[in-house]
């Protein structure tokens, strides 16, 4: 196991809205370590991508307000001055997002994009066009040269993640967040950007930081695992501990909720409710209205953090959570 | 006429409740130059299939393979280009006013994404009695019709009054189901009806849809990618490949023994969902789907197919029955042999 490369403790996030404060992420820990591919995992609206993006001071507007600590290399990354945030972008933390379009600019061939950014460390122009390419053929990209001449539209929409993928190689940063990395590619496609990723770390030690919906993406690759659930961190584990043993209710009636089975044998576990909206002053455990074990005790305090063993912990008051 | 040699040849089984028979659908598209070429995207291209009554049949491939647009013409959306749909006995293409009315009752069809088909100004209520009044029944009885239909889904009668905007993904999903039902339809083709909600609310879906089915003995088509949804629902999948059906049969077979190369490479690039097999030798299909308007000769796999040889590049391959029930088009299954590649195909049925 590498040394440590990022460690988030008690990250708050509010939104501030009419009528006072919307919790959106509250008290996140969590940690990375070099090499190391951890994913956080949740449904729509848990939080999973505004914490992806507040660690690069990306989250739009003044009206997110945010607490706690995020250290990386001994910087607070939620605290650093614009410019210094900006020396990190790209070179130390590479983003890549769900739809690579949105990130290209239509006007540039992919290859200048990438290029672009090679510059920066001053490196002259022809020199910067062959690591291009060479970064190409490191993405498996088919025709490399020609590709890197290509626009984005003239891409597919594979081709275009793995521009999105050599660009942030470009300056070899020590992790990368992967905000739905897949979401918008064939299963097939979807297999190749997962293979180069995870060679990725295997060839650079680059630690990876994997924000998806998707649980076939964390048991193929994830070393790690962080479910949220409304902006908590309700279970964090290994890839076994979580697949094999979830201990939060959530947690495993979602892994049974997962189409792993034929109708044959069963039917599919289904959670009922949706999630409540959380506000300032939201108390008790945000899985209560639709959790079958919920007490008195839910509803009222704060569930504690339990600790099964060095890797794995939730956050539930049931003894022996789903068992 | 080919076309009518066709209908000759053409048998109606009375179990069968769609039946396509080398379907085509190409569209036109104006290449540019002086000539004016015309150039055709052959988007649903020779597919023969056929649908048994109360069979779920799960239609997969990747993006652009047509799927979207097979589901168009069995829905009449859109007219094939060359022979016909015959459902219930009927040929769609010779059907008069009065069978298509009735047809248009029978198939029902739930879309993507939730949100964008249902009317945002219009209540749940008014959008599910639509249909029923456009088939001329009196607003009472339709209302009651829709209150029926939204129990069905296991909705309250408070969320006739809402709007969609109040509504979540599931919910609205749901409700989408409750107006394709509202007709009392026998087939019902779902594309990509889960793959805009959460798991959760997937598997609720899910399970609503095969509780219907036993219920009230539907058909379904559910297009999809997501390949562990069909195999949870799915009786019976369809694989396409650019506008071709490679594979079709029952979903134990296809899954656990997939015969065309296709699928197999299809079939191990789905995400697993248990960690423990990641380690398990993978075999991952290299290249792009490719697209329809400049398609390879032969077989449309070729260039990405690890057994392919002369003949597939050559040759389009035909529809092969391994059994009543499973057909592939892959030159290793025909019998003939023909090909230099016949070691590979040892290799596979060693596997």
């Amino acid at each position: 196991m590498g040394d440590r490369l990022l460690k988030v403790e008690n990250l708050c996030i509010d939104y501030k809205v009419k009528d006072g404060y919307l919790s959106a992420v509250n008290n996140v820990n969590f940690e990375i370590r070099k090499g190391e591919i951890l994913a956080i995992v949740g449904e729509s609206g848990c939080g999973k991508s505004t914490v992806a993006h507040s660690l690069l001071q990306l989250l739009a507007g003044g009206n997110a307000k945010v607490t706690g600590k995020a250290m990386f290399n001994d910087q607070n990354l939620l605290e650093l001055k614009r410019q210094d945030i900006e020396k990190i972008r790209g070179h130390e933390i590479g983003m890549i997002f769900q739809n690579p379009l949105d990130s290209l600019n239509p006007v540039y061939t992919t290859g200048w994009q990438v290029a672009e950014g090679i510059q920066l460390d001053n490196v002259p122009k022809e020199e910067a066009w062959n690591r291009v390419v060479q970064l190409y053929k490191d993405v498996k990209m088919p025709d490399s040269e020609s590709r890197a001449k290509s626009f984005p539209h003239e891409l597919s929409g594979g081709m275009r993640q793995r521009v999105m993928i050599a660009m942030m190689l470009a300056r070899r940063p020590e992790l990368l967040i992967a905000d739905e990395p897949t979401t918008a590619l064939d299963v097939t496609i979807e297999a190749q950007i997962l293979r180069i990723i995870k060679a990725l770390r295997d060839d650079f030690d680059t630690a990876v930081m994997m924000i998806t919906h998707n649980f076939g993406l964390v048991a193929e690759v994830a070393d790690f695992v962080v479910v949220m659930y409304a902006g908590h961190v309700v279970e964090t584990g290994t890839v076994f501990d979580i697949f094999d043993e979830p201990m939060h209710p959530y947690t495993s009636l979602l892994m049974k909720a997962l189409p792993r089975i034929k109708k044959s044998e069963g039917r599919l576990q289904t959670i009922d409710g949706s999630v409540p909206r959380i506000t300032g002053d939201f108390v008790g455990c945000r899985f209560a209205n639709r959790c079958p074990y919920a007490t008195e005790q839910c509803r009222t305090q704060e569930p504690p953090l339990v600790q099964v063993s060095d890797t794995h912990s939730y956050s539930c008051f049931r003894e022996g959570g789903d068992k | 006429m080919k076309d009518n040699e066709r209908n000759e040849t053409f048998v109606h089984n009375p179990e069968n409740i769609i039946e396509l028979d080398h379907l085509k659908k190409y569209f036109v598209v104006n290449k540019a130059g002086i000539k004016r070429q015309k150039q055709y995207v052959k988007a649903v291209d020779d597919v023969t299939l056929n649908i048994k009554a109360g069979e779920i049949v799960g239609l997969v491939g990747e993006s652009g393979s047509g799927k979207t647009t097979l589901a168009r013409v069995i829905l009449n959306l859109t007219k094939p280009t060359d022979s016909h749909v015959v459902f219930n006995g009927i040929n769609l293409s010779h059907a008069n006013k009065k069978q298509m009315k009735e047809f248009r009752t029978e198939v029902a069809v739930v879309f993507q994404d939730p949100a964008s088909n249902l009317n945002p100004r219009e209540t749940v209520q008014s959008s599910i009695m639509r249909p029923l009044l456009i088939h001329g029944m009196k607003k009472e009885e339709a209302r009651e019709r829709a209150r029926h239909s939204l129990e069905l889904v296991k909705m309250d009668e408070r969320y006739l009054y809402s709007y969609p905007h109040q509504l979540s993904g599931g919910q609205l999903q749901r409700i989408a189901i409750a107006r394709a039902l509202v007709l009392d339809p026998k087939v019902m083709i779902l594309d990509e009806p889960t793959s805009a909600l959460d798991i959760s609310v997937q598997a609720q879906v899910l399970n609503l849809l095969l509780e219907l089915q036993e219920k009230m003995n539907l058909t379904y088509l559910v297009i999809t990618h997501d390949l562990n949804v069909i195999r949870y629902i799915s009786d019976k999948i369809a694989v396409m490949y650019l506008g071709r059906l490679v594979e079709y049969g029952p979903t134990d077979d296809v899954i656990e023994n997939p015969k065309h190369p296709y699928t197999k490479g299809l079939m191990s690039a789905s995400p697993i969902l248990n960690p423990h097999d990641r380690d398990k030798e993978k075999y991952i299909m290299g290249g792009e789907p490719g697209s329809l308007i400049n398609l390879p000769t032969g077989c449309h796999f070729n260039p990405r197919c690890p057994y392919a040889g002369e003949r597939c590049r050559c040759e389009t391959p035909e529809n092969v029955y391994l059994s009543d029930s499973h057909q592939v088009t892959c030159f290793m299954y025909d019998g003939t042999g023909v090909g230099e590649k016949i070691d590979d195909k040892e290799t596979i049925s060693a596997e």
